[in-house]
């Protein structure tokens, strides 16, 4: 599955902007199942200086300036992305929790430490106790781990409503858990947060979903938007990867762009402004499905 | 001196006494000139320390207090330690700055230490000091910290013990200096002869070795010292040691980065940044890459470091090492890092991440103190005896469920020092803060310390924060003291300079509107001071008229505020007596003579290490006339509010005569005096204006109170030997040049600084500020106010001149606005992340 993919965000700023600095994750990362073919970014105004490098989870990341008197920005990134099936352990298979969980204890074997660093709290994501017990129905004893995370998957879909006015970028965790309502991001950070609680690894994706549309109708341009889901790891398999908000494990609808520990780890573009007023920020997404 | 004779026997080391009671010999020179003093003398030397520390200003912000400015404490009895001693603290803490350096390095590298299960992995990894940006990030010269502290006790066996280590911001050195200055005051000949050991050579170091961790190489890099601004706890210490060692004080948005290098935003423009000695903490210097609800960083820095233009010191990220959970594995990773012994043990601590200890810990939780295993802001330590078993319980399964977060360290008895305490000595405990520079080839320790000492004797916590008292530390030299002063450098004979470093566009703006608030606060004492004079019932009703244009300068300047009708107002004794006395004392008036100086106390703080230390005196005195108020109020208000009218313009006196007299004519006196000038016009625009349109305008009355506010009868009798004329009364006030208090001695004043100010390189173009005061003070130059004797009466407000006022206090805000523009624009910065959420729709 090949897909062609814009994102666009584009600031306006009500007075100028004598600099601003940037750095954003769009690139879209190569992973076991996924290879980026072809990725460039483009910019207005164009920016001073633009440096890339990569972050300590393996992120591509751009940092660029503009040096110069600005009202507004706009970085489109373009992507060609390449997908493959990806092949799922059968999660009855899966060693229970608690043994994964012990291998996280210290010490930690040598081989097991990219996943530890996931295992803690991280700056979104405090260890919190309420997890737990939001959690605990699913881990029932000696559950294989994938199973009952993908329990875990259910309940958030299920018990969740999706509601994009519910909550903001800043709404902590159990604010989130009291209301039962959030988005995307939401859903991923309490998965997150509830394996973490049980001592289990677990990460944050950030990334793009395909929308398919109504049966009859053509795909409309613009529609699509940046997504974010969870990924869970399971001993001598991997990180396998599952979407709260859609209940599903990931395969071919789901292009991963950065992983890290919570959001704040991979915000696609995260900007410091100096002087401008107020400000506001538009994006736009576009996946595209190609060929087949 | 008959107090202290026997040994403290209460089961602590005795820093005084041996176990046979007798003084220890480091002490006895101290000991000797304390006991030929009576206890008088003792007192006195106490309370000579507590004005001179007052004097000098030094203080220290305790955050849950509203306490701004809490007084330092500082015991005149130094702590007293022998050269041998000194010898073998001096090698244990430079073995453990290099171990914790080594441990630094590697984990911002390699990270063997934790695939090798020297150290478990969560010591890294978990940490919220562990700034993942800043991995991989290499150091010119591979040592992440440049100053290092270590908190130091002794337990009753006289083992010394580290109880913390202080590697992201070591605080207290500048205190440490501070006291020093005050006890060889205090002590000259004591301190003389005992052959204690002097600190400036440790300041020398940390100049040399700041400098030569410039990226770039020039000969005198600039160093600047980053500081979280003046609402932290120890602003005072940052200004001073800024001062000393001749680095410019900045706040985050005093820099910018560009081209992935960090400059001052100056007056001239950017000015390279080479090294930052860094006071705020390393998570919140660059909003952009490490915590993003920071203010108080420079966005990009990290960019900045990590393509090798700029130093800091401490690295970012330095604050790894010092978690309280690492002391437990110090030891092994000396042994494997350094292939030795640890010399000094750390305070006994359990990490709870491992089961075996964590096992121990909640067996033996009576005897230990609880503390987070890392550094955590706001986390408080707590006592196992202390808890409650619901209590237990709850730290119990907090406990269980984040192990890895949790530590705890045995309770150690701290030795005792003498101090001087209500009348007498006493035994008192205390720990010593040692700091340690990076050299070219490892580390110098301070000759000294800080030493802390607990407020009562069961308190286990020694913390400035919960007003514990300080002492200055005696490190005695067996040789003779060498004498270093920081200012004869160098062989190489010094570049002579006329100028200073270039003004910081924010401190040129603090210094203009100290100037404002300085006159604003004297023009308004003047006008409500002969506003009051006038006002007492025996003045009787007849005065009413003449009191009326003085209400109404005082209304447009806002000092009376909410004042509809003024005429209603000077006709009603009471409220009119209690609106000027709101007008002095009332702090919720923003424009009361309390707030004015309270404001210019607040701008005074943040130039702290701009201003000299007697003008900084006389700034913090300001405010002690309308204390005393506060404290004693008479039974007459009104003359209360008088006196301390006449107090108040006195001390602003001696401000303005010290800012003249001292300060060198360059780019900061320019602005304080720009403000100066420009403040006093609009008082006496509004003052004359006032006049004029009063009916009474060539009243004698009134324009002697116009003369007597503008402070010019003298000078107007000198020359007219008659009754006030309103032709000449104006002329003085407005044309004559060599009247300080009138306007074209105002204008004269900053036409010339004008001509000193930056201007935009190869720009012809004349700027908006320069732009808007030229055009008026043409027309100030082309005023007659020898036409105000030729109207008719009554037609004053329609003179060419009381168009004239009107037109320069209109231009006033606006000349204001164009100097802002032009060179204060130091915006504030915002973060502006696109949130996946704000667009989602799946």
């Amino acid at each position: 599955m090949n897909y062609r993919i814009t994102h666009r965000t584009t600031y306006a700023y009500s007075s100028q902007v004598a600099m601003s600095h940037h750095a954003a994750r769009l690139r879209p990362r190569d992973t076991d199942t996924q290879r980026c073919l072809e990725f460039s970014l483009s910019f207005d105004p164009e920016p001073d200086l633009l440096t890339e490098h990569t972050d300590s989870f393996g992120n591509q990341v751009a940092c660029f300036s503009v040096q110069k008197l600005h009202n507004h920005f706009e970085v489109i990134s373009r992507s060609f992305v390449s997908l493959m099936p990806v092949l799922q352990p059968d999660p009855l298979q899966t060693p229970a929790w608690e043994s994964v969980a012990a291998m996280f204890r210290d010490p930690v074997p040598v081989d097991l430490l990219d996943p530890c660093q996931f295992v803690f709290g991280s700056p979104l994501l405090l260890h919190e106790m309420p997890l737990r017990d939001f959690a605990l129905p699913s881990f029932t004893k000696g559950r294989p781990v994938l199973a009952a995370t993908a329990d875990l998957c259910r309940r958030v879909h299920r018990e969740f409503v999706f509601d994009p006015k519910a909550t903001t970028i800043s709404t902590p965790l159990h604010e989130v858990l009291e209301k039962k309502r959030g988005v995307c991001q939401d859903f991923a950070h309490l998965a997150i947060a509830s394996l973490r609680a049980m001592g289990l690894p677990a990460r944050y994706i950030s990334g793009y979903l395909r929308t398919h549309p109504p049966a009859g109708k053509p795909r409309l341009q613009g529609v699509d938007a940046s997504h974010a889901w969870a990924s869970c790891f399971v001993p001598g398999f991997g990180w396998v990867d599952f979407d709260p908000t859609n209940n599903c494990f990931t395969s071919l609808d789901h292009i991963t762009v950065a992983t890290g520990r919570d959001f704040s780890d991979v915000s696609p573009v995260r900007g410091i402004i100096t002087g401008g007023g107020r400000h506001s920020v538009d994006v736009g997404v576009d996946v595209e499905p190609v060929g087949a | 001196m008959s107090r202290l004779d026997g040994p403290d026997t209460r089961g602590h080391y005795d820093e005084l006494r041996d176990a046979s009671g007798k003084v220890r010999t480091h002490y006895e020179p101290l000991i000797t000139d304390l006991q030929r003093r009576d206890s008088a003398g003792v007192k006195r030397l106490s309370d000579t320390a507590r004005r001179l520390l007052a004097e000098r200003g030094v203080t220290f912000n305790i955050y849950d207090d509203k306490g701004m400015d809490t007084p330092w404490h500082m015991d005149p009895v130094p702590f007293v330690i022998s050269a041998r001693e000194w010898e073998g603290i001096e090698k244990a803490l430079i073995q453990r700055a290099t171990l914790l350096n080594a441990i630094l390095n590697d984990s911002y590298g390699p990270q063997q230490l934790i695939r090798d299960g020297s150290m478990p992995a969560a010591l890294v990894l978990a940490q919220p000091a562990y700034l993942r940006p800043c991995h991989g990030i290499k150091l010119p010269n591979a040592k992440p910290l440049q100053v290092y502290g270590a908190d130091l006790a002794r337990s009753p066996d006289g083992q010394w013990w580290v109880i913390s280590d202080r590697t992201q911001i070591p605080t207290g050195s500048g205190y440490a200096l501070e006291n020093r200055l005050i006890t060889s005051r205090l002590l000259p000949e004591v301190f003389r002869d005992a052959r204690v050991r002097r600190l400036a050579g440790f300041f020398r170091q940390m100049q040399q070795s700041l400098a030569a961790l410039a990226p770039r190489p020039v000969e005198e890099p600039r160093v600047v010292l980053l500081t979280p601004g003046p609402y932290n706890e120890t602003y005072f210490e940052q200004a001073y040691l800024a001062r000393y060692l001749g680095y410019t004080l900045v706040e985050g948005e005093d820099l910018t980065v560009r081209d992935d290098r960090v400059f001052l935003k100056t007056l001239n423009g950017l000015e390279p940044v080479d090294v930052i000695l860094r006071r705020v903490d390393d998570d919140f210097c660059d909003p952009l890459e490490l915590r993003n609800d920071s203010m108080l960083g420079v966005p990009g820095l990290v960019r900045a470091v990590r393509a090798g233009n700029v130093s800091l010191g401490n690295a970012l990220g330095s604050g790894l090492v010092e978690a309280p959970a690492m002391m437990a594995f110090l030891p092994g990773l000396c042994r494997k890092l350094l292939g030795s012994e640890l010399l000094m043990p750390s305070v006994a601590t359990w990490w709870c991440g491992q089961e075996r200890p964590r096992g121990e810990v909640e067996k033996n939780l009576d005897r230990l103190v609880i503390k987070s295993a890392f550094r955590v802001r706001g986390r408080e330590a707590c006592f196992g005896n202390r808890l409650t078993g619901a209590e237990r319980a709850a730290l119990a399964e907090r406990m269980r469920f984040a192990p890895d977060r949790w530590a705890a360290q045995e309770k150690i008895s701290f030795s005792t020092a003498p101090m001087w305490e209500d009348g007498q000595l006493v035994h008192k405990p205390v720990s010593v803060r040692v700091y340690l520079v990076a050299t070219k080839d490892g580390y110098m320790v301070m000759p000294g310390a800080l030493t802390r000492v607990a407020a009562t004797m069961d308190s286990p916590l020694v913390s400035m924060q919960k007003g514990g008292t300080s002492k200055d530390t005696w490190v005695l030299s067996e040789g003779p003291v060498e004498n270093i002063t920081l200012l004869s450098r160098t062989s190489a004979p010094v570049e002579l300079r006329r100028t200073g470093h270039n003004l910081g566009s924010r401190v040129a703006n603090h210094l203009y509107w100290l100037g404002r608030y300085a006159e604003r606060a004297e023009s308004s004492a003047r006008l409500l001071r002969s506003t009051l004079l006038r006002c007492s019932p025996e003045s009787g009703m007849s005065e009413t008229p003449l009191l009326l244009p003085l209400l109404e300068a005082l209304k447009r300047l806002t000092v009376l505020d909410d004042v509809p009708d003024a005429a209603a107002l000077a006709s009603q004794q009471e409220q009119l007596e209690a609106r000027l006395l709101e007008a002095v004392f009332d702090a919720d008036h923003p424009t009361s003579i309390r707030s004015c100086v309270s404001h210019i106390q607040r701008i005074g703080v943040l130039l702290r290490d701009r201003i000299s230390v007697d003008t900084w005196r006389v700034i913090s005195q300001l405010g002690d006339a309308l204390d005393t108020y506060d404290n004693t109020p008479s039974i007459t208000p009104m003359s209360d509010a008088l006196n301390v009218l006449t107090r108040i313009i006195l001390e602003l006196a001696s401000f303005h005569g010290l800012a003249k007299e001292n300060m060198t004519r360059a780019q900061g006196w320019m602005f304080l005096d720009m403000g100066h000038r420009i403040e006093r016009t609009v008082y006496i625009c509004e003052l004359l204006r006032a006049g004029l349109r009063s009916a009474d305008a060539e009243n004698p009355s009134l324009l002697e109170a116009i003369l007597e506010v503008g402070d010019s009868t003298i000078t107007y009798r000198n020359r007219y030997s008659l009754l006030p004329q309103i032709a000449a009364v104006y002329d003085l006030l407005m044309l004559d040049e060599l009247n300080p208090r009138g306007l074209r001695f105002q204008f004269e004043r900053i036409r010339q600084q004008f001509e000193h100010l930056p201007h935009e390189k190869n720009s012809a173009l004349l700027t908006p500020a320069m732009r808007v005061f030229l055009e008026n003070n043409t027309r100030l130059q082309l005023c007659d106010p020898t036409e105000l004797a030729r109207v008719e009466p009554g037609t004053w407000a329609q003179t060419q001149v009381a168009k004239l006022l009107t037109q320069l206090i209109e231009a006033m805000p606006v000349l204001n606005d164009a100097l802002t523009a032009g060179y204060f624009a130091h915006s504030t910065i915002s973060s502006s992340d696109a949130s996946p959420a704000e667009t989602l729709s799946t």
